[in-house]
């Protein structure tokens, strides 16, 4: 049986650069997302590429209901379950629109966290296994600019922190990766600083790195580490005042 | 958005498209004439439209028939991604220029050719079809039988025939990841082209000369001939893993250089110290295929040490009845000039039969400069040496002739010119190089 990985919101970017990371070292990839079957042509480059196997999956992470039923119908048990789904939405359309801003929040935090956690419990059970979530520095403290968005990943870095901890003593390790700017659909058209910018391949390799070495935290480029302490570090007082 | 070629000269403002399907490729050729670029190593503006259109999510593989190495893939595909995939199952692209970071569509599109083009041809070798999307979105299959006039235009039309969606391609079996090198050393023009005719039997051939020798030496050279090595060539402690190659050291030049940098005294100390250790090196021994075939690759972003005005290549062919006259008159022009070209290449080109490619039976001579004052004069003269000894232009490398020298060296292009205008396809399919050289 060869090593597999899960990857819930595989349309991405990130997600499509972590499949292709983990396949070139062998791993078969299930590749999960809403409309699955219009992956096809990416599935098939994975396979051609790495000579790996690929299966398409549904799921769609506004759906809990659907998650047990979700988790039943893969082949196996991943050995390691990566989740890249995530949606910026639009921060004034979020603050005049609940619908819009509780599809933010439930798309970046509920969904991702509660597959993540079923997840495991689930390689608990088994004895092993991985669950990588991807969050974000905007998680790290709320700004103006985009804190719907930004609260929701820093409901999911806590809910990852939580998980790890009561997961620590077992066999199941949690990792939790800060992507800071990434060069992606969602990124493209802003202006956005070349040095505090990684590529999806840069971030599928941190990920592949982070999940070899054993990390818990990883931020993609050093600098957001330091980035973003500066800004959590600041009083309120002055934050708020902050243009970021 | 600033938007230029690998010689980062000339630089054009342009709207640049990155479509992420296919599908969305017909609004934006609604929007009004576009050209389609790859991975950006042509060297001029072949690929710098006002509106460009980017390949680089078009960059899946299709299928792989792993019994005859025929692969179907999308344009953005590279040959690195190709050498990635299917080295480790032996196989290797038949045709590679000196860089795997192009893209199959413009590998396509300017049929480019490599160190094997004397014996086996150029790009157009071991390619099969072509999914070219015309202007009204319409995607047409283009073979050697299938809409042929299409496909002949196609290969080497330097993407002015439409958007080069998908190809099919035949790989080399190989069975191992390296290349048995013999070197030649040649202290002259006329023994360089001696050692070609000499290795004109090897699959591959190229020639590092030396841009700044002057006198007796003019021209010096070594010729650098290689086969693919078998697996019982390999020593034995490599036969387990015959495409494993030692992990490369990634080297990157980190910001652009002072022009000054590259001057005619560190050119010709670095050419004469280069030559002299080409004279002390074994004259065979493996190589691996990273180090034969792509030693520029080894360093990222290598076109910034030409400084911020960036720089030029000069690239021609002279035919079998004039080159060696040709040649010489070029390097002689080029010592007298003052200014020193760093990266200077000589091969031996073999017979081509193609409608609009590059290559034809001769020898082709690749000089890089810095972009000045005095390496464009220098340009200027150049090109009148190839008009007057039959010479022609690669237009992958051309960011400068004139509409005029390349209508009086390749007569060819007037045709493709006639044939653009009566099909409508110059409203479509332009290029700042189009434009420029009137196609």
């Amino acid at each position: 049986m060869s090593k597999t990985i899960l990857i819930l919101g595989a349309r991405s970017d990130i997600a499509l650069a972590c499949a292709h990371r983990y396949a070139g070292d062998g791993y078969g990839v299930l590749l999960a997302a809403r409309n699955a079957a219009t992956l096809e042509p990416a599935a098939q480059d994975l396979r051609l590429r790495h000579g790996v196997g690929v299966t398409l999956h549904d799921f769609d992470a506004l759906q809990i209901e659907g998650f047990t039923a979700f988790l039943d119908a893969l082949p196996a048990l991943p050995d390691v379950a990566l989740c890249a789904v995530g949606a910026m939405g639009d921060q004034t359309d979020s603050q005049r629109d609940p619908g819009a801003a509780s599809r933010v929040l439930r798309a970046n935090f509920e969904g991702p966290a509660l597959i993540l956690g079923m997840l495991a419990e689930r390689f608990e059970a088994r004895g092993s296994g991985r669950v990588i979530g991807i969050t974000s520095v905007a998680g790290d403290r709320g700004r103006a600019s985009n804190y719907v968005y930004g609260s929701a990943k820093a409901g999911l870095s806590a809910f990852l922190s939580g998980l790890r901890n009561r997961m620590a003593r077992g066999p199941v390790r949690v990792i939790t990766v800060k992507p800071g700017f990434v060069a992606t659909r969602m990124t493209e058209g802003l202006p956005l600083n070349p040095r505090l910018t990684a590529t999806p391949e840069a971030v599928a390799e941190a990920i592949w790195s982070a999940d070899s070495r054993k990390r818990d935290v990883v931020y993609v480029k050093p600098v957001w580490r330091l980035v973003m302490a500066i800004i959590r570090a600041l009083p309120e007082a002055i934050f708020k005042k902050t243009r970021l | 958005m600033q938007l230029s070629g690998w010689g980062r000269f000339p630089r054009h403002e342009v709207r640049l498209s990155a479509p992420r399907e296919m599908s969305e490729i017909p609004a934006l050729l609604a929007q009004g004439p576009l050209i389609a670029r790859g991975m950006g190593r042509a060297y001029g503006d072949s690929a710098v439209s006002r509106h460009t259109l980017s390949t680089r999510h078009l960059n899946r593989m299709i299928d792989f028939d792993a019994e005859t190495g025929v692969l179907v893939a999308e344009s953005g595909v590279t040959l690195a991604g190709i050498i990635d995939a299917f080295l480790p199952r032996g196989w290797f692209p038949m045709v590679t220029p000196g860089t795997r970071f192009v893209s199959l569509g413009g590998a396509i599109a300017a049929d480019v050719h490599g160190k094997n083009h004397h014996g086996e041809g150029s790009f157009g070798t071991c390619l099969d079809w072509i999914d070219l999307m015309g202007a009204d979105g319409i995607v047409q299959r283009c073979s050697r039988t299938e809409n042929p006039e299409m496909f002949h235009w196609t290969l080497g039309g330097m993407g002015l025939t439409g958007v080069i969606l998908r190809a099919r391609i035949r790989l080399r079996r190989v069975e191992s990841g390296w290349i048995r090198q013999t070197i030649i050393p040649a202290r002259s023009l006329t023994e360089a082209i001696e050692a070609f005719d000499q290795t004109a039997s090897a699959t591959y051939s190229v020639a590092w000369i030396d841009g700044v020798a002057r006198g007796e030496a003019m021209g010096r050279s070594l010729v650098m001939s290689g086969e693919h090595a078998a697996r019982a060539e390999l020593p034995s402690s490599r036969r387990a893993a015959p495409y494993a190659i030692p992990p490369k050291r990634a080297r990157r030049v980190p910001f652009t250089l002072p022009g000054f940098v590259l001057n005619p005294l560190t050119v010709r100390l670095f050419n004469t110290l280069y030559f002299n250790n080409g004279l002390r090196q074994p004259t065979t021994g493996l190589v691996d295929w990273a180090s034969y075939f792509y030693p520029l690759d080894a360093v990222a972003d290598w076109n910034r040490i030409y400084g911020p005005k960036g720089f030029l290549q000069f690239q021609v062919v002279l035919p079998m009845e004039s080159h060696a006259e040709g040649l010489r008159r070029v390097l002689e022009a080029v010592s007298r000039s003052g200014t020193a070209s760093f990266l200077a290449v000589l091969k031996r080109f073999g017979a081509q039969d193609s409608r609009l490619s590059f290559p034809m039976e001769g020898f082709t001579l690749a000089l890089d400069f810095p972009i000045n004052s005095r390496s464009l004069a220098l340009m200027s003269l150049l090109d009148r040496i190839t008009v007057d000894h039959g010479g022609r232009f690669y237009l992958a490398k051309d960011s400068r002739i004139t509409a005029d020298t390349l209508r009086r060296t390749d007569p060819r292009w007037a045709e493709f010119a006639r044939m653009r205008r009566e099909s409508g396809l110059n409203r479509h399919f332009l290029s700042a190089q189009s434009e420029r050289l009137d196609l």
